[in-house]
């Protein structure tokens, strides 16, 4: 073999995978999308939530299976697609944010779950404790193979996880947001792992938002956007502005039409927050929220913005922190008495926290303001219900045939109005939307936006939760980013500059920092 | 720039949005007819059962459709469709209660007792209402708000309250042959027995609060998703308390009922397992057990099935044992039939 032959070899990457692209129905995951891999190499793969990195690493892992035309290479062979155990057998490994372990059984259990070692057809539990020896010692970390996974620490079930994947020869191993739930200590923990499993060639695919992450461990990046593949950079070409660019560049159109009001610190301050915790993953958010304006919370996923609009709902408990309303003090200890207070909340989650499904779309309407309409006896007012809701109906769009329909009956957009509707209904002064527009169709996205313009008009306080960069830039009057529990930074517009994706992405990221 | 994705947005959302619309008016159509069937369907519910059940029974035995034996059913059906209508409550909300049979003779002992008291007989009636009020209001507060799963608690107050209930006659059976409200139990008001009226107006009022007031649609509300319930601001724990005391409450309505039908109690074995029997009526009238769905006129049906079964088979001559077994298998195959029917009704 000669020398240029041998390169060759080496530079055979570990996995490819070519023009990827999955649809669901109607909508496109990913599209066209390409990716290579070499041994011994951190990869890691970047892009806003949603931007298609978990589609992509599910097509690789074999939960799903790619549209006709994409196809995946190991060693330059092309491989079975959507079979999850043949994906394992190729060498592929995911680690997931949600670990995936039986905390009741142990260390070497929790490694051979599945794949334990046998003799007789009964497992073989020496083989299997000095086997999971093995492996830990090869990881460099120091908790027994014997040991109860419930009595180790996050990080280290985490490194359970990865000694589990190299018990099945992974050779490629994916790790999705390793280090969110990680201190810090824990996460040079993991950092050193990462190094020694590099020399040990095996190849690592890391999905982060984490900038400093990026440039400490990344031999290169490769960025998706909008379900498509953007680029990749070498080490050597990394830079934060041109990666920012790389994840949101992309043009506001005419969809979000509103004129942005520039903040007015003569406007009234309806709410204002100050230093509330939840004793968890929320550190002392401090904010003012004025009447008849738009401010929208945005961040990335995990970085306490739900947790945030909960707390001050009252859904959760406040461990520290105040809470004013137009200037007076109030104690909201339940969502009864934040509706009570005049403030109301849009859940991200409409089936699971929203509606009830079995019940008429009158009913789900009226549901906060039953008490209200009782007459005498506490029996129902239904005249009063069938009249709002068929003005509700016939005021936001609502597509259905009888308000006597059942609220499961209707498709996303039309479900999120009958939300909306609800929380109408309680006239309230701070409304709180927590992402409004997930799983809506354009057509409805845009009813919505105009609705919540129309309420700011009215002088409502708003305080929109969104994943969708260029919905938080065409709808909000001013951002605040969130990151890691805290509130990292604001973004206001100024004269003729219009709110900056880069700012809000460097802030929520951390690249500012780094 | 801007000029040229917004047309890109429009070109891709244009022709989308009307197939989607289209798509949707048509599929909305074919949903809603299948609703309104199942709709249909779940209104008559278990009754065309019944219906057959009662033609069976009528060809096997002629004995069986006549006046006299049509009051023998309705009569033996009414200590259970009560308890079966405060079960109701419960299950509408996601939970069960399984103490009610005890519930049911602790108050019967109470009610005995307290009729024994001279001039003051008559109190024996509200005595043991409160009674089970009073049980029910313990199991509701121990789930409401010390949050414990219906299931245990309930099972926990199943095993105590018998334990009361022998405690308070100290294990013996308690007599009044002279019982001052005894009319209820085998007294008639134009010829109709006290016991079915008792039941019925149970019944009227449990659809009156379940369906025509605020708190019905609360129940129905913390059912169908607790979590939204609160986050709309539903008083949820007051919701749990109002039906777990219901579900005593009525239980202690039964066991006054019982004690007036037999001037007599027993700590020890009133009310065994009948907290079986008014589940059975509740699933059988085609209430979710996961809660949010259910009527209580289905409940009366399903209560009505099983009392029909009873009877029909001693009419029949079948053995105690057999009828164990057919009992058991008919709740079964019923409540099978009607899950197969509705995912049928969904399919299409």
């Amino acid at each position: 073999m000669t020398a240029a032959a041998r390169i060759e070899t080496e530079r055979q990457p570990v996995l490819e995978m070519r023009h990827i692209s999955k649809t669901f129905g109607p909508i496109r995951a990913l599209q066209d999308v390409s990716l290579t891999v070499h041994a011994g190499e951190l990869h890691a793969l970047m892009g806003e939530n949603g931007a298609g990195k978990s589609t992509l690493m599910k097509v690789l892992s074999g939960a799903y299976r790619p549209d006709a035309g994409g196809e995946i290479l190991i060693d330059g062979t092309p491989v079975a697609t959507g079979d999850p155990i043949k994906a394992r057998a190729n060498g592929i490994a995911v680690i997931y944010q949600e670990l995936s372990l039986a905390p009741n059984l142990t260390v070497a259990q929790n490694i051979f779950l599945g794949n334990e070692p046998r003799r007789f057809g009964i497992v073989d539990r020496d083989q299997c404790n000095r086997r999971a020896k093995e492996i830990i010692a090869r990881l460099g970390v120091s908790f027994s193979a014997r040991a109860s996974v419930s009595s180790l620490s996050l990080g280290e079930r985490q490194m359970v996880e990865i000694a589990r994947a190299l018990s099945t020869s992974a050779r490629i191993i994916v790790m999705d947001e390793p280090t969110t739930s990680l201190t810090s200590r824990e996460t040079d923990r993991l950092f050193e792992v990462i190094a020694t499993l590099k020399s040990q060639g095996i190849a690592i695919i890391y999905i982060s938002h984490r900038m400093e992450e990026v440039y400490q461990l990344a031999d290169r990046v490769s960025v998706l956007r909008d379900s498509g593949y953007v680029g990749t950079l070498d080490r050597a070409d990394l830079n934060a502005s041109r990666l920012v660019s790389m994840m949101v560049g992309r043009d506001l159109s005419a969809f979000y039409k509103k004129d942005h009001r520039p903040p007015d610190s003569k406007r009234a301050i309806a709410l204002s927050v100050r230093g509330i915790s939840d004793g968890n993953l929320l550190k002392g958010c401090s904010f003012d929220l004025h009447k008849g304006e738009v401010l929208a919370l945005a961040g990335l996923v995990g970085s306490g913005r739900t947790e945030l609009a909960r707390l001050i709902f009252g859904a959760d408990r406040r461990t520290s922190g105040t809470l004013e309303l137009d200037g007076k003090p109030i104690s909201i200890g339940s969502p009864r008495e934040a509706l009570d207070a005049g403030i109301a909340y849009l859940t991200e989650d409409r089936k699971e926290l929203g509606l009830f499904l079995d019940m008429s779309i009158s009913d789900n309407i009226s549901m906060g303001v039953l008490a209200r309409d009782a007459q005498a006896g506490g029996l129902r007012d239904f005249a009063t219900a069938e009249r709002r809701a068929a003005k509700a109906v016939s005021e936001l769009s609502i597509r259905t045939r009888s308000v006597q329909a059942n609220a499961g009956s209707l498709s996303g957009g039309n479900q999120q109005k009958v939300l909306l509707a609800r929380l109408l209904e309680t006239e309230p002064r701070v409304l709180i939307l927590d992402e409004p527009t997930r799983g809506v169709d354009v057509g409805a996205k845009s009813e919505i936006y105009r609705l919540i313009d129309d309420l700011a008009k009215k002088g409502i306080a708003i305080l929109m939760i969104s994943s969708e960069l260029p919905e938080v830039i065409g709808v909000a009057d001013r951002v605040l980013v969130m990151r890691d529990g805290t509130i990292s930074g604001e973004v206001t517009a100024s004269e003729g500059q219009p709110l900056s994706q880069e700012a809000i992405m460097e802030l929520a990221t951390g690249a500012a920092k780094g | 720039m801007t000029e040229k994705s917004s047309t890109g947005m429009t070109d891709k959302s244009g022709p989308g949005m009307t197939d989607k619309a289209t798509e949707m008016s048509t599929g909305d159509q074919a949903a809603g007819r299948s609703r309104r069937l199942r709709t249909a369907f779940a209104a008559l519910g278990m009754l065309p059962v019944l219906i057959l059940l009662a033609a069976g029974f009528q060809i096997m035995n002629p004995r069986f459709l006549t006046e006299t034996n049509l009051l023998i059913v309705t009569q033996q059906s009414s200590i259970n469709i009560v308890l079966a209508a405060g079960m109701t409550f419960v299950i509408l909300t996601g939970g069960i209660d399984l103490s009610v049979g005890s519930i049911l003779a602790a108050s019967a002992m109470v009610a005995v007792m307290v009729s024994l008291v001279p001039e003051w007989g008559m109190l024996g009636v509200p005595a043991a209402i409160l009674v089970g009020l009073g049980f029910g209001v313990v199991n509701g507060l121990l789930v409401a708000y010390i949050k414990l799963p219906p299931f245990i608690v309930t099972l926990g107050s199943l095993t105590a309250v018998r334990g009361v209930a022998r405690l308070l006659g100290q294990d013996t059976t308690v007599f009044n042959s002279d019982l001052p409200f005894d009319f209820i139990g085998n007294g008639s008001l134009f010829g109709i027995p006290w016991l079915v009226i008792i039941a019925l107006w149970v019944v009227v009022l449990s659809w009156l609060v379940l369906k025509r007031t605020v708190l019905g649609t609360w129940i129905y509300a913390v059912g169908g998703n607790a979590e939204a319930a609160r986050l709309t601001g539903i008083k949820v724990p007051l919701v749990l308390l109002f039906v777990y005391g219901v579900s005593g409450l009525l239980a202690g309505l039964g066991g006054a009922m019982s004690a007036a039908r037999l001037y007599a109690a027993n700590g020890l074995q009133l009310g065994q397992s009948y907290e079986l029997d008014a589940i059975a009526a509740v699933i059988l009238g085609g209430t979710s057990f996961v809660g949010g769905v259910g009527s209580i006129w289905g409940t009366l049906i399903g209560g009505l099935i099983i009392a029909v079964l009873s009877n029909g088979l001693i009419l029949a001559g079948v053995s105690d044992i057999w009828q164990y077994i057919i009992k058991g298998l008919v709740i079964i195959v019923a409540v099978a039939l009607d899950r197969y029917r509705l995912q049928a009704g969904a399919r299409t």
